[in-house]
């Protein structure tokens, strides 16, 4: 348990929670415990898990669930079709065509290009343009788009273009098909990949604008932005078998605080040897640890700011150049909104392998599915990939009449779980103790979680269901102030 | 050329009632209208304000539980309404979107809001919510040839 994780004596003090956390991906809420004194004695960040996908998934034929899982999360669907794909390549053997291999990575690429593009420009640049504590109904997209229209559109346009590559590669817009277990049922036509040609030297420039941009942001205002909800974590990424970033593919890499590898190259297949879910009494979402260091010390980091450190170098030159950038920055790399930078380096990266693939007449092939003698089918398959905001393990087990018995998701934003509530703890020292609590102020809190870009519970809503409401409540449990934002960005006070 | 209907859908399939807009959608573009295009997607985003460009009139059709049943219809414009999480944008925030995109009043728009009542991954749509997606479809018919004849 870590300092601010509990309060001593939380019957005594009042309670601020922030429900739901705002432009992040799903729901989720942030609650702390203050004294009469504005002292803060407890921070926690709870979050409402994957309800139900286990039971969503199980006894489902194995050859559906690449589509269907798509639906757990609308913000990062090919992340998860692509984590089942390869769990179910494990369950029907023999080894992916360079097509296949190719044509989802594409599809991988394009969906790190057009996600790190709508976090950073849209959900991110509020905060870091405005300021973190600026005027609320100023802080969001819109305002963005209307002072800095160019910026703006070129967020829209590099979405729209991974978008592209998406629909290309999957098939459709939404609910592809493209990537199933043993490859991928379509590669690109001649023209799709012209049309693909055609822009992605824009895409680069643009990204290399993005990267350029964030350090900016980072050299004018180093000291906050390295001090922000700083924290020193574990990590773990994939890296490929040189040591270099891979997205798609690769073995899992662990360091410790100090930057000690702890295992690497480690076959994911087997991840429960390295990796171990805990539980907490006061949250739904689980709280993963590496087994060596045990629970209290295992927890870790994951995403675009490990990913960027864990790596030894990154294989495409323009990003690769901006990490040694980025890592020579002094207190950057242990940032938390560190993560900004890296992601766009991230961007940069997908932009630049997007471009080479286009030009790998691999990805025009006919020879979509592995081929050869069927051997005896597998019971069990172990997928992981790099998603946008981290690691991502899916794991089946499936019967003789090829039904799904058990599965078990570790997505990324778990992986980060205690990562995040360390991050708003710090904030929450820096910023919150002693004060009066504002929207502003909480804002500050908001703003450590987006760093993570988490995505809490996905792809549900309905009209008129996004409020935010801060309700501060007496040690004897009466609620003595509140205040709420509605969908139109009006704050009150009752 | 830019087909002049619009009629953009949202939601998520498996969520129980949160498939409302895409199955209206799915039965709207199984009558092959002319001169009506039909898009989905999980969610209202930034880009969707690019599919805007060109059009004569945008339906959006969504869940909701705050419209009475079986459906709410209004005329919508663009709004500053900062719809703060992403996966809530509103349409009248990717109207305004489209605004300052384009430097332009974007095309008449209306917004359907149909009742829904159940949301959890995995469940079916409700039967009340397949009642109001029929009243809505019914509706829309006539909307759709209102829209017709004025194109004429």
């Amino acid at each position: 348990m870590t300092d601010l994780e509990t309060a001593s004596h939380p019957e005594n003090l009042r309670r601020v929670a922030i429900d739901p956390v705002s432009r992040v991906e799903g729901h989720g809420k942030v609650t702390l415990l203050l004294d009469d004194n504005n002292q803060v004695h407890q921070v926690r960040l709870h979050i409402v898990e994957f309800r139900g996908f286990e039971k969503f998934i199980q006894g489902r034929p194995y050859w559906e669930v690449p589509v269907m899982v798509q639906r757990l999360c609308g913000i990062c669907p090919v992340s998860h079709h692509l984590a089942a794909s390869k769990a179910l390549d494990m369950i029907v053997g023999g080894t992916l065509t360079p097509t296949a291999e190719k044509i989802r990575r594409l599809m991988h690429y394009g969906q790190i290009l057009q996600s790190h593009a709508l976090h950073f420009f849209h959900l991110a640049s509020p905060d870091l343009l405005f300021g973190f504590g600026s005027d609320v109904a100023k802080r969001n997209v819109v305002g963005v788009i209307a002072a800095a229209p160019e910026t703006a559109k070129k967020g829209v346009l590099l979405r729209k273009y991974g978008q592209e590559v998406i629909r290309m590669t999957a098939g459709k817009r939404v609910h592809g098909t493209g990537s199933v277990p043993g490859g991928v049922n379509k590669s690109l036509t001649a023209d799709e990949r012209a049309a693909l040609q055609k822009d992605i030297y824009q895409m680069i420039a643009w990204s290399r604008e993005a990267v350029a941009m964030i350090r900016q942001l980072f050299e004018n205002n180093a000291d906050a932005y390295n001090a922000f909800g700083r924290f020193d974590a574990h990590a773990m990424s994939l890296v490929r078998a040189d040591g270099a970033m891979d997205l798609y593919h690769g073995g899992l890499r662990a360091r410790d605080k100090s930057g000690r590898i702890l295992f690497d190259h480690f076959d994911y297949s087997h991840y429960w040897d390295v990796i171990i879910e805990d539980v907490k009494p006061w949250s739904y979402m689980k709280f993963p640890f590496l087994r060596a260091l045990g629970p209290d010390d295992g927890w870790y980091r994951v995403g675009p700011l490990t990913r960027v450190t864990n790596c030894d170098h990154i294989p495409t030159p323009l990003a690769d150049k901006e990490r040694e950038t980025f890592l020579a920055f002094p207190g950057a790399s242990g940032a938390t909104l560190g993560y900004h930078w890296a992601r766009m380096i991230e961007m940069l990266h997908a932009a630049e392998a997007i471009k080479d693939l286009l030009h790998d007449d691999d990805i025009c092939g006919s020879d979509l599915m592995a081929t050869g003698e069927r051997e005896e089918r597998a019971d069990r398959g172990v997928g992981v990939i790099e998603a946008p905001r981290g690691t991502l393990i899916h794991h089946y087990r499936v019967n003789e009449n090829d039904e799904v018995i058990r599965a078990n998701l570790i997505v990324s934003t778990t992986h980060n779980n205690q990562a995040m509530n360390e991050a708003i703890r710090q904030v929450a020292r820096q910023y919150l103790n002693g004060h009066e609590i504002t929207e502003g102020l909480l804002n500050h809190i908001e703003v450590a979680i987006r760093a993570f870009d988490p995505c809490l519970s996905c792809a549900t809503h309905a009209l008129g269901q996004m409020p935010l409401e801060v309700v501060i409540v007496s040690h004897g449990g009466t609620p003595i102030d509140r205040m709420t934002r509605d969908m139109h960005g009006v704050c009150s006070r009752d | 050329m830019t087909t002049p209907t619009l009629v953009f859908g949202w939601g998520n399939p498996s969520r129980g009632d949160d498939a409302l807009g895409p199955l209206f959608v799915e039965r709207i573009e199984a009558l092959n209208l002319p001169g009506v295009e039909c898009l989905t997607d999980f969610q209202l985003q930034v880009e969707h304000a690019l599919d805007l460009q060109g059009r004569s009139r945008v339906l959006f059709v969504d869940a909701s539980l705050d419209a009475p049943a079986p459906f709410r219809i209004e005329v919508i414009g663009p709004a500053n309404d900062a719809s703060f999480t992403t996966h809530a944008m509103s349409p009248q925030a990717v109207l305004q979107v489209y605004c300052d995109l384009n430097d332009e009043e974007p095309p008449p728009s209306w917004l359907l809001a149909i009742r829904g009542e159940r949301f959890e991954l995995g469940e079916e749509l409700s039967a009340s919510a397949a009642q109001n997606l029929d009243a809505a479809l019914a509706w829309v018919r006539a909307w759709l040839a209102r829209a017709e004849q004025e194109a004429r």
